[in-house]
């Protein structure tokens, strides 16, 4: 059974379809990157299944029950927000409190005076405290309990509204871009450590970000989003090296993968300068419009011979471990990125004629709606063949 | 403060704000001056701001003993505080659900709620008269209080203050598992004392201040405001003792700039509404 599953999430503001039939499963314990462009419809999607909005349809479950119309404080789903969300009248202590305070303590406690001279009282609340301590020091916060939110900074804000957030052992967790406002430094170590907490505590976990960087090394599974429609949940190996959709291969990844229209010729083969690739399973007809990529570090750059796409280098970006190589393709005036050593890339500078080779096993296909289709190189298709044959 | 920081700008800057101040307290200047004088010296001729016989212990002896002014003043505090109170916890639920709830009318009801801000008292007074009457309430608590219990300025205001919060803030509360009420009490008021202090200043300095809706509904001196008891020292008592006047005037306006002056940072820190930061 699924920790939680959506299905067939259909939303819409104003006769804009924002999300088009979302389904999606999330196992216990598993950690789901949702990964898209600004505008995708990540957010709504998380929003939904939190119970802040409503979807005009699809069905909700968690741990196999129907939540669809569940109230947002009865599905025991926490989230951590982009701004934080913490309450800037409560110290970070009672910040972290507050849910335990809602759920542990019925309405007569919670009133003021009047609470206290309820029997049991004591106990309650000391619980609360030994827990709310508790939470802290496992995030390192103990110091910062006393303080309001004003008095925090970004990094500080953070801790206590994942604090906040899993104080009360949710069934499940969601995150809302909770880095997106810290530096680049905090960010990097903050992802370890969200990643530490979330193996520790086993609550599945639901992580919407736009940076694929945070999407790929810290979920399980990546679910990429794009335009209101899931494109592609898999591990985020498989979404790198095996992109079903041309929006999938060109969002993750960085640099950018090449893509370079093309078309089908002859025997269902497809070509990329020199290297020729030939379609499994053969449906596309002669003369269709198909797009080529590439990803970067699988294009090699020489300055000798007369193989593979001549180009011209237009630029050089040197990262340290590697060098980035942006070259303008003679035939068609696009730019093509290479991705080489230092070694490699020690004799290339502006200007200098090159020529361009695609590692062939490496070219993925996508047909013109932008479907991956199945290719391999040539060479070994016809090894195959001949092998068969 | 050194000499050196007074440069030639700040100078002038200063003389112009002070000469500005001075022209809006003359009125006030000149009342306590006049509550200091004798009859004869008021009538005078010259005009001097200085009693020429300090008479202020017998003219505040005539307003506090000719009048009964712990009635009035109680009365004022009593009638504001009803009000404000009302008028608070009327306007902060309404603000909040036309501010961070969907719902169908909540176009329409921001309509109503413009409306009602260009209509004056003075365009509902005779049918509200007329109310009171048959419903033989004139001339109690019930009538000063009620007619200002739904204040629409308050309603305009709050919406405006709570508009500008996060809205992720209320979907935390919702998570942590707070009901609407809960979210108003516990979230809300709280971040929302700066507009209820800026509201309060308004409230109680024109309710305090009003004599137009008293005068109508009450003709019993036992439920008069301030200002209709001012009113009705000067028609029966004062005459044109303007000494005793403007002492009891002193007296009533007290309470206003006393508490002016004790909050006055909280004041201007509601008013400008910098109060939610973070």
């Amino acid at each position: 059974m699924s920790a939680l599953s959506l299905r067939n999430i259909e939303k819409s503001f104003g006769g804009n379809h924002i999300l088009k039939g979302v389904t999606l499963d999330a196992g216990p314990g598993e950690f789901i990157a949702l990964v898209g462009p600004s505008g995708c419809g990540k957010s709504t999607l998380l929003r939904i299944l939190a119970g802040l909005e409503t979807a005009d349809s699809g069905d909700i479950l968690i741990a196999g029950r129907d939540m669809t119309a569940a109230h947002a404080a009865d599905r025991n789903i926490a989230m951590v927000f982009q701004s934080y969300a913490l309450y800037p009248h409560l110290t970070a202590a009672q910040n972290i409190a507050v849910p335990l305070v809602m759920r542990r303590l019925t309405r007569a406690r919670r009133l003021p005076f009047l609470g206290r001279m309820m029997p049991g009282q004591r106990k309650a609340v000391a619980d609360i405290h030994r827990d709310v301590r508790d939470m802290a020091a496992s995030l390192k916060i103990d110091h910062l309990l006393d303080r309001k939110p004003g008095q925090m900074s970004g990094g500080q804000r953070q801790r206590v509204a994942l604090a906040r957030a899993m104080v009360r052992r949710p069934s499940i967790f969601l995150m809302d871009e909770p880095l997106s406002n810290l530096d680049a430094n905090l960010r990097v170590h903050a992802r370890g450590e969200i990643v530490d907490l979330h193996r520790r505590a086993g609550v599945p976990t639901l992580y919407v970000t736009h940076d694929q960087a945070e999407a790929l090394s810290m979920a399980d599974r990546v679910a990429v989003m794009i335009g209101g429609s899931l494109l592609q949940l898999a591990s985020p190996q498989v979404i790198y090296e095996d992109p079903q959709h041309v929006e999938v291969a060109k969002f993750i990844g960085q640099p950018r993968i090449n893509l370079i229209a093309s078309q089908v010729e002859d025997g269902a083969t497809v070509a990329l300068g020199g290297t020729r690739c030939r379609l499994v399973d053969r449906a596309a007809a002669a003369g269709s419009a198909v797009t080529l990529g590439i990803r970067p570090e699988f294009v090699s750059v020489s300055r000798q011979g007369n193989e593979g796409l001549p180009a011209r280098i237009e630029r050089l970006e040197f990262l340290g471990s590697e060098v980035i190589v942006y070259c303008r393709l003679d035939a068609i005036g696009e730019t093509m990125v290479a991705k080489v050593t230092p070694a490699e890339g020690a004799d290339l500078s502006p200007g200098v004629p090159v020529r361009l080779t695609a590692d062939a096993r490496h070219i993925f296909v996508f047909s013109k709606d932008g479907s991956r289709l199945a290719a391999a190189p040539l060479s070994s298709i016809v090894t195959r063949e001949a092998l068969h044959g | 403060m050194t000499s050196a920081s007074f440069t030639p700008g700040r100078v002038a800057r200063l003389s112009i704000l002070g000469l500005g101040a001075l022209v809006f307290l003359a009125p006030y200047i000149f009342m306590v001056s006049t509550a200091g004088k004798a009859q004869s010296d008021i009538f005078t001729s010259s005009l001097s701001l200085i009693p020429q016989q300090w008479f202020y212990v017998q003219n505040f002896a005539k307003a506090l003993s000719r009048v009964s002014m712990g009635r009035l003043l109680m009365n004022g505090v009593v009638v504001c505080a009803l009000i404000l109170v009302f008028q608070v916890v009327i306007a902060i639920p309404c603000a909040y659900a036309m501010a961070k709830l969907k719902f169908r009318a909540a176009r329409a009801l921001m309509v109503l709620v413009m409306l009602g801000l260009l209509v004056p008292i003075h365009a509902t007074a005779l049918p509200l008269y007329v109310a009171f009457d048959r419903a033989g309430a004139l001339n109690s608590y019930v009538a000063l209080v009620a007619p200002f219990t739904i204040s629409v300025f308050g309603i305009f205001l709050f919406l405006q203050f709570f508009r500008a919060m996060p809205d992720d803030l209320i979907h935390a509360a919702r998570l942590d598992g707070m009901s609407e009420p809960g979210i108003i009490a516990r979230v809300i008021v709280p971040n929302a004392w700066p507009a209820v202090t800026a509201f309060s200043i308004f409230s109680v300095v024109a309710h305090w201040n009003d004599l137009y809706w008293p005068l109508i509904v009450v003709s019993n001196q036992a439920y008069a405001t301030p200002p209709l008891g001012l009113l009705y020292f000067r028609a029966a008592e004062a005459g044109d003792d303007y000494g005793a006047l403007m002492a009891a005037t002193l007296i009533i306006t007290f309470p206003l700039v006393a508490a002016f002056l004790l909050a006055q940072k909280r004041f201007v820190e509601g008013i400008t509404m910098t109060g939610l930061k973070g």
